[in-house]
């Protein structure tokens, strides 16, 4: 039912108006949303014990400030501690002070080493280094040719002597392959082993001899995103046979929450390095604590989707659209289709969607978009003239047919379209002032007042949601821009809890008219 | 920039999310389905070579030798040894909570604690535990191994042990083989689940085909014909990133046509959130479906999974109408407990487990056995 532990806590905490300190009941119950949330998230329960003790520790001591209510100043500590358990800093990749620096992977069965494997080679050749990858999982079958096709895919050199399917000697591949690289001027090896189990002694004792063989400068264990309670096991484990120096996870880019990077974390006090995001050798990145934060608490991920825009984005073009929003012009749907078409290349739009935050509640909604309704919507753009695409007013009747019948749909659909696109243009209007854009004179106060008028007719059915719509409207104006997200430099990325919820809100409240 | 990315984004979601309930509002029109197959979101490359590669062995020297596996009956008991083997730690862990003077609160917090752990996640422990406590005070019982057994009852009631388990593979009346086909989420175990099954189906004295629908992920059609050869079966493979629908339509086909007794399709593994690659997945069983039913939809879980497993059963449920979970790497400490909470959201039943890598790590799913693994013998 309540997805987020911001929901949640804005359940316990709805009927009480705590000021100054939060009392001992208010913070027990609290705890028992976190507990719950967190579980949920699939964190391990010995960790989430430790977890709540800490956060209980702090909520004792806080001031519930002016700026937030109970509830947000709890979400608060909650963030800022798994910020800082995660990680608070992403560490670099040591390189060895004489080549070739060399990366052993370890993990259990199908967590995507092999794919990560080729994923690394291919950062570390973006990088400006000559990597070589080895292939050293002689267990799963085909494994070897695996590799081998990844190699060719990112342009990097494969040493692969033995055919594997069971055949050959891994710890023998390693050692051999240090001087290959070595004659080869390759200054980075990345060794990819077999997937095995923190229970098999046999296969946990070739990893440590595997290590002996290449003497790693960074072991890195690879862990699924999806995986739960078993994650303390498995990292003790794999600490124990082999050790490991920092952790990559994978599978990011699907819908687990990732509790495990902080079981993990917590446990081996290892790094999380690396986060892998998808099947393409490019879906691949440095860890970023603060969104797994947030991606664990729900809070959305819109770090990853800025970084993402930035590189897809043309900085010309985002530059004339802010200066566009800052005067005041209209957005046309000139402008919409543009960035939609620049929006795409970032990937399917609801992995997009999905990184911003508060969009937990409206999942159902996002799983339901695909790439055929852009389409659809890019079709109904394209038949209109660029007169009408910058002055929609004017379509009139017969415009709407002659357009319908250009993109082949239905004149409603066109009107449909038109009229979602004004609503579009007044959100946006409202958000450009409320998000501070320089030379912009609205504030967050008035984007409240601008959102107001529409959601007094729309106020969520759900009492829950009508809650937070009240906290939402008094609240805004002190909220500092961190909240959650705990953004450098005051920048809006995550927007404050209250701001997108009326406008979502007014969303929902469309689908269900 | 951020802010005009921000905006846009949630003004595209404006637009098309409106769209979406429009355009798919009862009795709204829907567009037929576009006629090409939707392109996976990676990159297809040409043949794999020794371009890239240089040092590079021949891997198709393996000479294929096929044993003959054991009778499924003994393996059974090998493999229950195994499991409880694995799984001890937790049921001792168990019995110290219950053997406990008195059963206070913390005895019950710890027992719900030991089911948070085996992921069966915070809600249906925290049932398990309040039913049981019921049930405990009713009684009156104190005695350890009665708590243990009413537990025990407790878990096997929630997998349902009622559900039918069995396996569809016998071919049908008209001749036409049964087919299976194999779904789930990346890594899971999918491929060797092939192998496995093919193996234990020859050795009941059928005749298995394999189809290699994975055109995706490197390497993954040689990773099959290598089971195939494992296990004595025939494997119909296209070239990689072909598409996967036509692949599995030929297996099918060439089963049909040499009479097979079984045909098992393997798919690539897919994240249920992948909208396209869920449609894929559809289109791969559709098309199936024109010349022989789909008998079994095996959604493979991987027993490490946490709450996201229910998610993903969820979704491949409502995609391609899963008949029967596997679940796998079970042989590692990990219980899956996530498939209580499938089974009993979605009525699909555990079917087959996997426990190990090898030809002969599957066995059938026993709830009382499950559960007897999870509290320890
Ligand atoms: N320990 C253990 N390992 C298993 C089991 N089943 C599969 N594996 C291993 O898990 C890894 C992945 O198995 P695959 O069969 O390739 O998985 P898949 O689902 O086909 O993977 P993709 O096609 O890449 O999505 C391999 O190393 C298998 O040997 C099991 O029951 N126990
Ligand atoms: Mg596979």
């Amino acid at each position: 039912m309540f997805e987020t532990l911001s929901d949640r806590l804005t359940t316990v905490f709805s009927s009480l108006r705590t000021k100054g300190k939060l009392s001992e009941s208010d913070i027990n119950a609290t705890a028992r949303e976190i507990r719950i949330a967190l579980l949920e998230a699939d964190v391990a329960l010995p960790v989430v014990k430790e977890f709540i003790e800490r956060v209980k520790e702090r909520a004792r001591g806080a001031e519930v400030s002016q700026a937030l209510n109970p509830a947000q100043q709890v979400v608060k500590i909650v963030n800022d501690e798994l910020i800082e358990i995660l990680g608070g800093e992403t560490r670099r990749v040591r390189y060895a002070k004489t080549a070739p620096t060399v990366i052993m992977l370890a993990g259990l069965q199908g967590t995507g080493k092999t794919t990560l494997a080729g994923k690394l080679a291919r950062w570390f050749k973006a990088e400006g280094h000559a990597p070589l990858l080895v292939a050293c999982d002689l267990q799963r079958p085909n494994a070897v040719q695996q590799i081998q096709v990844l190699g060719e895919r990112a342009g990097v050199a494969v040493y692969a002597p033995e055919p594997g399917n069971g055949i050959g000697d891994p710890v023998g591949v390693a050692r051999r392959s240090i001087d290959f690289a070595r004659n080869a001027q390759h200054d980075v090896v990345i060794v990819d082993t077999a997937g095995r189990l923190g229970v098999d002694q046999e296969m946990m004792r070739q990893a440590a001899d595997i290590r002996d063989a290449v003497r790693p400068d960074e072991i890195l264990f690879v862990v699924d995103a999806m995986i739960g309670q078993d994650a303390v096991t498995t990292a003790q484990a794999f600490l124990d046979g082999v050790g490991f120096d920092g952790v990559v996870l994978t599978k990011l880019d699907g819908d687990a929450r990732g509790g495990a990077a902080l079981s993990v974390r917590h446990i081996t006090g290892r790094p999380i390095m690396f986060a892998s995001t998808g099947e393409k050798l490019e879906d691949f990145d440095v860890f970023h604590p603060d969104r797994m934060a947030g991606r664990i608490l729900d809070m959305g991920d819109i770090l990853t989707l800025i970084e993402q825009a930035e590189k897809a984005f043309d900085t010309d073009q985002a530059a004339k659209m802010t200066s566009k929003f800052a005067s005041g012009e209209d957005f046309t749907l000139e402008d919409f289709l543009e960035q939609m078409m620049m929006i795409r290349k970032l990937g399917p739009i609801g992995n997009l969607l999905g990184m911003l935050p508060g969009m937990g509640q409206m999942r159902q909604q996002i799983d339901q978009i695909d790439e055929k309704d852009l389409d659809r919507v890019a079709a109904i753009i394209r038949s209109m003239t660029p007169f009408e695409r910058s002055n929609p007013k004017a379509l009139n009747g017969s415009r709407r047919e002659r357009i319908a019948r250009g993109s082949g749909v239905s004149v409603g659909e066109v009107g449909a379209l038109v009229t979602r696109f004004f609503d579009a243009q007044k959100m946006m209007r409202a958000m450009a002032g409320g998000m501070g854009i320089p030379g912009m004179p609205g504030t967050r106060r008035k984007v409240v007042k601008a959102a107001k008028p529409k959601k007094g007719k729309q106020r969520s059915g759900d009492p829950r949601k009508r809650a937070l719509q009240g906290h939402v409207e008094t609240e805004i104006p002190a909220l500092p821009p961190t909240l959650g997200g705990g953004l450098p430099g005051g920048m809006p990325g995550q927007l404050p809890p209250g701001f997108q919820m009326p406008d979502l809100g007014d969303l929902q409240g469309r689908k269900k008219k | 920039m951020e802010y005009v990315i921000v905006i846009v984004a949630l003004a595209i979601l404006a637009l098309v999310a409106g769209g979406v309930v429009l355009l798919r509002r009862p009795g709204g029109r829907r567009l037929p389905p576009p006629a090409a197959p939707p392109v996976r979101t990676g990159t297809v490359t040409e043949e794999a070579g020794e371009a890239g590669s240089i040092a590079t062995a021949p891997v198709d020297t393996v000479a294929p030798e096929i044993e003959l596996p054991p009778p499924s009956a003994g393996r059974l008991v090998r493999l229950r040894a195994r499991l409880a083997q694995s799984q001890n730690a937790f049921g001792k862990a168990l019995l110290a909570v219950l053997s406990r003077d008195a059963l206070d609160d913390d005895a019950w917090d710890e027992l719900e604690d030991t089911l948070i752990t085996a992921d069966v996640g915070v809600v249906p422990a925290r049932q398990v535990v309040d039913d049981l406590r019921n049930k405990v005070k009713v009684l009156g019982s104190r005695d350890p191994a009665q708590v243990r057994e009413l537990l025990k009852q407790e878990l096997i009631a929630q997998i349902g042990p009622d559900l039918n388990r069995a396996l569809h593979t016998t071919p049908h009346a008209d001749g036409k083989p049964a087919v299976i086909m194999v779904v789930g989420v990346n890594g899971t175990g999918k491929t060797t689940t092939c192998g496995k099954l093919g193996r234990v189906l020859v050795g009941d004295g059928r005749t298995v085909l394999l189809g290699a629908a994975d055109t995706f992920r490197a390497a993954a059609a040689d990773q099959l014909v290598t089971w195939g050869t494992r296990v004595g079966a025939e494997v119909v493979r296209g070239p990689e990133g072909s598409d996967p629908a036509s692949v599995a339509f030929e297996a099918v086909k060439q089963g049909i046509d040499t009479g097979v007794d079984v045909v098992i399709v393997d798919t690539a593994g897919r994240l249920h959130t992948k909208t396209g690659l869920m449609d894929e997945l559809g289109k791969v069983k559709r098309v199936v479906e024109k010349q022989a039913d789909v008998d079994e939809v095996l959604l493979v879980l991987d027993a490490t999974t946490g709450q996201n497993g229910l998610t993903q059963a969820r979704i491949f449920a409502e995609v391609v109408n899963v008949t029967g979970i596997v679940l796998t790497k079970l042989d590692g400490t990990a219980k899956g407990g996530i498939v209580i909470a499938v089974q009993r959201e979605l009525g699909v039943p555990v079917k087959l487990v996997g426990l190990g890598e090898g030809p002969d790590d599957l066995a059938p799913f026993e709830p009382e056995a499950f559960v007897d693994a999870i509290l320890g013998d």
